[in-house]
Formats: structure tokens, C-alpha cells, sequence
């Protein structure tokens, strides 16, 4: 899985249900009622967004424990 | 925990009391530290430490009856070590700045002092430093007193002259050849008074017509009955350098508190010689003989003075902490750790940075076994995890996983509860665990079979006994999931547990109150037909015991009994028993800290080089995964091949899930005739993992329903994204609090899974929280 290329440019990944190329977009995360905006390829028409395992065990883990903690 | 419970536990941990020889010491000096210092060589260090606690070290250096020598645990292995030449050392090859500071605010009151022996001297000196205006009389020429009587070889004149022109410095107005007529002394320019004479016909006379006579001195306060005067020194004690110095010290204290207008009386429990609590483990340690000074009265040189300091033990207990990988990894002991514990809890608004600490003990209880004072440590954290729950600050990711296998094993595709088939009610009802299911189903039938064999009416209950709920401080849970096996265990009519684990023995006792339970070994070593099992070994195990059989000895010997029976060789590990280790499973550490649980495994199949043997397929799959040939007791009855049953690997988490599945499925369908099991419709969806795969499946904690779960969204929901360039297909799915993710490509109806990955964040939503 390669990262998301930056800028709001059609990207090599493509919705299955939509049909739609999938840009790089700002979208919200939450976690234990902290929420965070940050950029992930997303499809323009159902909006649903791809989280890259990078992203998951990386930033996002280390936010989950910090929150977990708090 | 509140404040007095937190206060019981640090007073419990021995730790921090002072070795036998600072605490028999008057002056509370720090030896041990002293010691290590000159050790390292550093002497100027050793001085500055003598100096923290004695006015005037090269008198005490010469003439210090040292009572610590009548307590250091190095008496009987090679003599106590001689502190007094290693303080003299300190003053020969140190140099510092006198440690003890100045007090510069001044205060006005003004304090005679009669008699400059070493009591008067240190009364003075410490006076001066808390503030006070010092007037020091002596009626000779020099202060010292009766250290003017010493020989000259033990403490040259010099020295006396020295140290005594200190007091002059520091702003002691000394009137020497100055003797005091008490009768006619004019105490009224005095704050207060102290006689520090040494043993005067006069001064007792004075005492006796005054106040109530030398007898009754106030032995903790110095107070004589008269207002205002305190007396010390060689009129309360034989003759004692360090006594004096004491006695100088501690009147001080009083005459301040006296002025200061507090309690002369409160917390001083700790002044003077005192017994120490402390505990230290003296096995194993070799005689060193004493190192003696070349010239007695000129003292050791340098090395002379490292090896000699070389020889102290440094006392302390941590007895707990040698024996546990958890308590040494965080490089503290019980006493500051409960602290941390207790300011752990108090935080409200900050990161509580001692989750994971808390959550990294097994519960194995060896720290409560190895304590002079029994301090279960383990009931510490068990307790701390409870109020974390209660109070909702325990990590939701903490034991979460750990939970759901916990569920999944008291859902209907693991739990089946069942009686000899036509009965109602059993006598006898095999729970053999989840984890023995787990790991080996096979047995689970054999067992059955040849129990069967023994007892008639032997029902069976599959299902987790709840102690993950227990260790993961989740009382309501344990509580609800107890309820659920006591109430089957009443329609069965209450029947006697056949136990394979001793945690279930554990979980059951407290679910169920006074039931009774009987371990699979002592069932087994009632079967004849057990001798007739004989494995083509010649080979000798360690016997390793499972944590949770510490306070179980019943089970410990059938055990025992069992491999003897089989004609086994074994032997005893140097941990076993009520000692025995944790193989890193306990308290779902392995959980919160993979780490330390791989360090505590590591520990322990390092011990000793042979194969080990255990009764608890937790310990023995975890001991094998790391490469120690292990086996269980059941390999020895029902397995063919042990030295291959010793090395197999153990099975990942998704395989423990379908081998629970299985059993029951097998069981289901002797007992009941019936039972193709529930077949969830994801349970269809062919996947194709490669062992790499697996592995990391198995280091992020997804299962392979997990992964089936997100195929069939894609299959039911068509929502996955493609990537045009490599024709990959990721997708997710969140069946609970997590989102799993999966890469992969399909070929016919088989989908080669390629990554698969997981968060708990959710997506989406509103920022604005």
C-alpha cells in the first residue's frame, strides 16, 4: 500500500462502489470524545475515507494510548 | 486506596529502613552509603556524607566505640566491618566543605551552654546553625573535656585543637577558663540553659536542691524539671564519644523546640540507637576476612580503605524485587512503587503515566511468598485495577482482547454444559478450561472417555472460568459470568468439579464458596490403567509448577504423583512450589506489556538447561513458542511422540478459537447426537494467509474471523477501494469498538489476504467534541 499522494489530485485509488478516484481530503477522527481533523484519500461522492495502516498503527495508536490515558 | 491504606503499605515495605548499623548508631550515620562511596574511590563524597550527620568526624574517627559493629551482618563472615578506620579514611583522603549549612536568619534568643566536652561542642554547633546566639563556658583552656585525657596515640592533641577551633568560626562566642558557680549563675540573661558538665558532685548537687536530681532527666528530652535548663552528657551514660555527641544533638533539638514553643515530645521515636526492620538475605555470601589498618593509629591507606569498604554488604532487603522481572524492570521496590500507584489514581486532568506499570504485574503473588513481612504486591495491583474500573480510568485497550476471547468462549460457540446423556443431575462435571480446549481439544475427549471409566455420572461444562474478567480488575464481570456457572452447576444438581487448572480452581472457589473441587491429577493417579502408559523416554524434566498452584500444594503432589507413576524422571527447578514463577501469562500482563512478558518467559526457561514439564498449558505453549521443549502432564498419558509434542508450536488466537469450536462441536455430538454447531455465515469465506501473514495477525491481535468479517461487508455491501496500478482491494469493517482494515487480491473464490491492520479512532464524525 503506497501513501497518499498530496494535493486534491485524482489519486491510483479508486471507490469499488462509486466508481470515484479518491482525493486527499481533511477529515475528522474521534476518539473518547477527542476529535482531530486530518488528511486522508476519500471518495468525493459516498465520502468514505481510506485509513493507510502507516496511519493506523502509527499516529493514530500513539493518539488512542495518550487519550486512553488521559 | 486512601491515605491510611497507602501509609499501611509503605510501612509494610522494609525497604527503606536503615541497615543495623545506621540505626544502632547515636548519629544515625550513613554507613552503608559512606561505604559504596570509598568503594568507588571517592572520598571526598565519604566525607561529605560523615559530615551530614557528625560535627566532628576526626574525633569521632579515633574514638567512637562503634555499637555498629555489634550488629553488622558482616560479623560472622569475616568480621563486622571496621567503620570507625574507614571514617578516619574519610578524613585523611577527603576534602570537602563542611556540608552542614548556616542558618543566616538569626534569631534572638540566647542560649548558654556550660561545659565544652563533646556534648556541649555539638550542642553548640548545631544551635548556631538553626539561628541561635551561643554563649559555650568551659572552665579550661580548650574546649574537649575529657578528650583531653585520651592518649596522645589515639587522638593527638592536634586534632582536639582542630576541631574544636571550629566552633569560633562558625560564631560560638567560647569563654574559655570561665568556671560557672551554678548557685550563682544568672540564668535570667538566658533563654535557656544547657549543663553539659560531665559527671560533677556540684552540678548534682545543684540538680537535686533545684529540681529532682540527675535520676530524673528526662531521657528523651533533656528537660531537668527546672524551666528552661537541659542537661547532657556523660552524667546520664558511661563514658561514650558518640554518645556525647548524641546527647549534644538531641538537647539541641529540644532547647529549639523549647523556644520554637512546640511539643518536645512529638515524632522523636526515631532518635538515638534504634532496632531496624530491616531484612537482609545474607545466603550464598562468601567470608571476607577484615582488612586491618598496616599502623593501627595512623589508619588504612587508600586501597587498604576500598577493599575494607569493599566488604559491606549494603544491606537492603528487595527481596521481592530479585525474584520478580515486573518489579525490577521499573527499578523500584513495593514502598515507592505504592506511592506511585496511589498518585496514579489521584490524577484528574493529566496523563496517568502509570496504566501500564499497573497493568504489567502477572498476579503470580511470588512477591507476597519472598516478603519478610508479606507484602502481597500482587493484591496491591489486583485491587488498583478493580478501582480503576469502577472509577472508569482503566485503558479500554487494556485487557480488551483478553476479554473478547473471554466472551467468545461463554458464547454458544465454545459453552455447552451437558450430563451423562438420559440424566439430569451429575455427580462429577469435567470443566476442563478454555485453554486447555484451546490449545489441545484432543485431550478433551480422552479425558472424558477415561473418567467415564472411573465415575459413572460425569457431566461436562465447556466455558471460561472468568479469571480474565478477575485479573483485568472487572468485577461486575466475573461476577456475571460466575452467576452463569453457578447456576448451571445448581441444575446439575451441584456436582463436584473436575478441575485440569488451577486458575478455574481459583475462579470456582470464590464464584462458588466452600464447592468442591478436585484436580485432574488426582483423579488420573486413581486410574490403574495409568502405570500401563509407558513413554519411550529415558529423558529427566524440571518440574515446573504453574503460578496459580502456589497456594495449592494437594495439586503440586498429585502431580507429582502422576509423573511418578509414569515412571518419569524428574527433579525440582530452584524456583518451584510455593516459590514457583509465572510463565508470563498471569494478569493478562502479556497484554499491556508483550515486552516484559517475553523478559519474564526468558527468565524463566533459562534456569535450567533441561526440557521442561508442566501441568498448565498456558506455561507450556508459551514456554515452547520461545524455543523451550516442554511438555504437558496429558502429553505424557495421550500423546505419542513427546520430544515432537514437547517442541510443537503452540496454536495462534484464531486457532484457539476454532479448536474451542471443534470440541464442542465433538462433544455436542456424543453427548447429544446432534451438533454441527453454529456456522456463522462469514465462518464460509476462503481465505489464504501465508505464515508471515499469520504471524503478523497473531503480533496485531486479529483474528481470522475478523478478517472474514470484513469480506463478507465487501461481498454483502460492495464498498472496498481498488488501486488501478496494482489491482490491490483494501476494506473495513467495525464489528465492535475496532475498525479493521484489509488488503488483498482475490483469485476465484479465494481471497489472498496481503496486510490487514486495525484502530480504534473512528472516522468521520464531528471534529468540533
Amino acid at each position: 500500500m503506497t501513501a497518499p499522494e498530496s494535493g486534491n489530485a485524482p489519486t491510483e485509488w479508486i471507490c469499488g462502489k462509486c466508481g470515484e478516484p479518491l482525493r486527499l481530503s481533511r477529515v475528522n477522527v474521534s476518539y473518547l470524545g477527542s476529535g482531530y481533523p486530518v488528511d486522508l484519500l476519500m471518495c468525493t461522492k459516498c465520502k468514505r475515507a481510506l485509513v493507510p495502516p502507516e496511519m493506523a498503527l502509527g499516529k493514530m495508536l500513539e493518539v488512542e494510548r495518550l487519550l486512553e490515558d488521559k | 486506596m486512601d491515605q491510611s491504606r497507602l501509609h499501611e503499605l509503605e510501612e509494610q515495605c522494609i525497604q527503606d529502613c536503615d541497615p543495623p548499623c545506621t540505626a544502632h548508631c547515636p548519629m544515625h550515620v550513613d554507613i552503608r552509603q559512606i561505604c559504596k562511596e570509598i568503594t568507588a574511590g571517592n572520598f571526598n563524597n565519604a566525607l561529605t556524607t560523615l559530615q551530614k550527620s557528625i560535627p566532628f568526624p576526626e574525633i569521632i574517627a579515633r574514638t567512637c566505640d562503634q555499637p555498629c559493629q555489634l550488629v553488622c551482618n558482616r560479623q560472622t563472615l569475616g568480621g563486622a566491618v571496621r567503620v570507625a578506620d574507614l571514617e578516619l579514611a574519610c578524613c585523611q583522603f577527603g576534602k570537602t566543605e563542611n556540608p552542614q549549612p548556616l542558618m543566616k536568619a538569626r534569631k534572638k534568643a540566647l542560649i548558654a551552654v556550660i561545659g565544652a566536652g563533646l556534648c556541649g561542642m555539638t550542642a553548640a554547633w548545631v544551635l548556631t546553625r538553626k539561628g541561635y546566639t551561643v554563649v559555650l563556658f568551659d572552665r579550661e583552656e580548650h574546649p574537649g573535656g575529657q578528650l583531653w585525657r585520651l592518649s596522645d596515640s589515639q587522638l593527638p592533641k592536634d586534632i582536639i585543637l582542630r576541631e574544636s577551633a571550629k566552633l569560633e568560626q562558625t560564631g560560638i562566642d567560647l569563654r574559655n577558663n570561665t568556671e560557672i558557680e551554678l548557685n550563682a549563675f544568672d540564668r535570667s540573661q538566658y533563654d535557656a540553659v544547657l549543663i553539659a558538665t560531665g559527671v560533677e558532685e556540684a552540678v548534682s548537687k545543684w540538680l537535686e536542691e533545684n529540681g529532682k536530681g540527675v535520676s530524673a532527666i528526662d531521657t528523651l528530652t533533656f528537660e531537668t524539671g527546672i524551666t528552661g535548663v537541659f542537661c547532657g552528657g556523660s552524667i546520664l551514660h558511661p563514658p561514650s564519644t558518640v554518645l556525647s555527641m548524641a546527647d549534644g544533638k538531641r538537647t539541641a533539638i529540644s532547647i529549639d523546640r523549647y523556644l520554637q514553643k512546640v511539643s518536645l515530645t512529638a515524632s522523636r521515636s526515631s532518635e538515638g540507637a534504634q532496632e531496624t526492620r530491616l531484612y537482609t538475605n545474607l545466603e550464598g555470601i562468601q567470608p571476607v576476612s577484615a582488612v586491618m589498618p598496616t599502623t593501627i593509629f595512623n589508619g588504612y591507606t587508600p586501597d587498604e580503605a576500598i577493599a575494607e569498604a569493599r566488604r559491606c554488604l549494603l544491606c537492603d532487603c528487595m527481596e521481592c524485587v530479585k525474584v520478580c522481572t515486573y518489579l525490577s524492570e521499573y527499578g523500584a521496590y513495593p514502598r515507592k512503587y505504592v506511592r506511585d500507584i496511589y498518585n496514579n489514581l489521584s490524577i484528574i486532568m493529566h496523563q496517568r503515566r502509570g496504566n501500564k506499570f499497573i497493568n504489567s504485574c502477572t498476579l503470580c503473588g511470588l512477591c507476597g511468598e519472598v516478603c519478610p513481612t508479606d507484602l502481597n504486591f500482587a493484591e496491591v495491583i489486583e485491587q488498583t485495577r478493580k478501582t480503576m474500573v469502577e472509577t472508569k480510568k482503566m485503558p479500554i485497550s487494556a485487557h480488551d482482547f483478553a476479554l473478547r476471547d473471554m466472551a467468545f468462549s461463554n458464547s454458544p460457540r465454545f459453552a455447552f454444559t451437558y450430563p451423562v446423556p438420559g440424566e439430569e443431575k451429575c455427580d462429577y462435571l469435567l470443566f476442563p478450561g478454555c485453554q486447555l480446549a484451546a490449545s489441545n481439544p484432543e485431550y478433551i475427549s480422552l479425558i472424558y472417555d477415561d473418567l467415564r471409566k472411573q465415575v459413572e455420572n460425569l457431566g461436562i461444562m465447556l466455558r471460561c472460568c472468568g479469571s480474565p474478567a478477575q485479573w483485568s480488575g472487572e468485577e461486575a464481570l466475573f461476577m456475571e459470568s460466575g452467576t452463569a456457572i453457578r447456576s448451571e452447576w445448581e441444575s446439575l444438581g451441584n456436582p463436584k468439579f473436575i478441575l485440569a487448572c488451577s486458575s478455574c480452581n481459583k475462579a470456582l472457589q470464590q464464584i462458588i464458596p466452600g464447592v468442591e473441587t478436585i484436580s485432574l491429577w488426582e483423579f488420573l493417579l486413581k486410574n490403574e490403567q495409568l502405570a500401563s502408559v509407558r513413554q519411550k523416554t529415558t529423558q529427566e524434566y524440571k518440574i515446573h509448577d504453574p503460578c496459580t498452584s502456589r497456594y495449592e500444594p494437594e495439586w503440586q503432589n498429585f502431580a507429582r504423583g502422576v509423573i511418578e507413576r509414569l515412571g518419569i524422571n524428574y527433579s525440582e527447578l530452584r524456583m518451584s512450589r510455593s516459590l514457583t514463577e509465572c510463565c508470563g501469562y498471569g494478569g493478562v500482563a502479556w497484554l499491556a506489556n508483550p515486552d516484559l512478558a517475553h523478559k519474564t518467559i526468558q527468565r524463566r526457561i533459562n534456569e535450567d538447561e533441561s526440557d521442561y514439564l508442566t501441568y498448565c498449558v498456558m506455561c507450556r505453549d508459551l514456554f515452547a513458542a520461545e524455543g523451550k521443549p516442554t511438555l504437558h502432564l496429558l502429553d505424557l498419558i495421550y500423546g505419542r511422540d513427546v520430544a515432537a509434542l514437547a517442541k510443537r508450536k503452540p496454536p495462534d488466537y484464531s486457532q484457539r478459537h476454532e479448536n474451542r469450536i471443534r470440541i464442542k462441536q465433538r462433544m455436542e455430538k456424543r453427548l447429544l447426537g446432534k451438533g454441527d454447531g453454529i456456522m456463522e455465515t462469514y465462518e464460509k469465506i476462503k481465505l489464504q494467509l501465508s505464515s508471515g501473514m499469520r504471524d503478523i495477525l497473531e503480533a496485531r491481535l486479529i483474528l481470522v474471523e475478523d478478517i472474514q468479517k470484513v469480506i463478507e461487508h465487501v461481498e454483502t455491501s460492495g464498498e472496498y477501494f481498488i488501486n488501478k496500478s496494482n489491482g490491490h482491494s483494501i476494506a473495513s469493517y467495525k464489528p465492535n469498538l475496532i475498525t479493521y482494515w484489509v488488503e488483498f487480491t482475490k483469485q476465484e473464490d479465494t481471497y489472498i489476504v496481503l496486510d490487514a491492520y486495525s484502530h480504534r479512532m473512528v472516522v468521520g464524525g464531528d471534529t468540533s467534541l
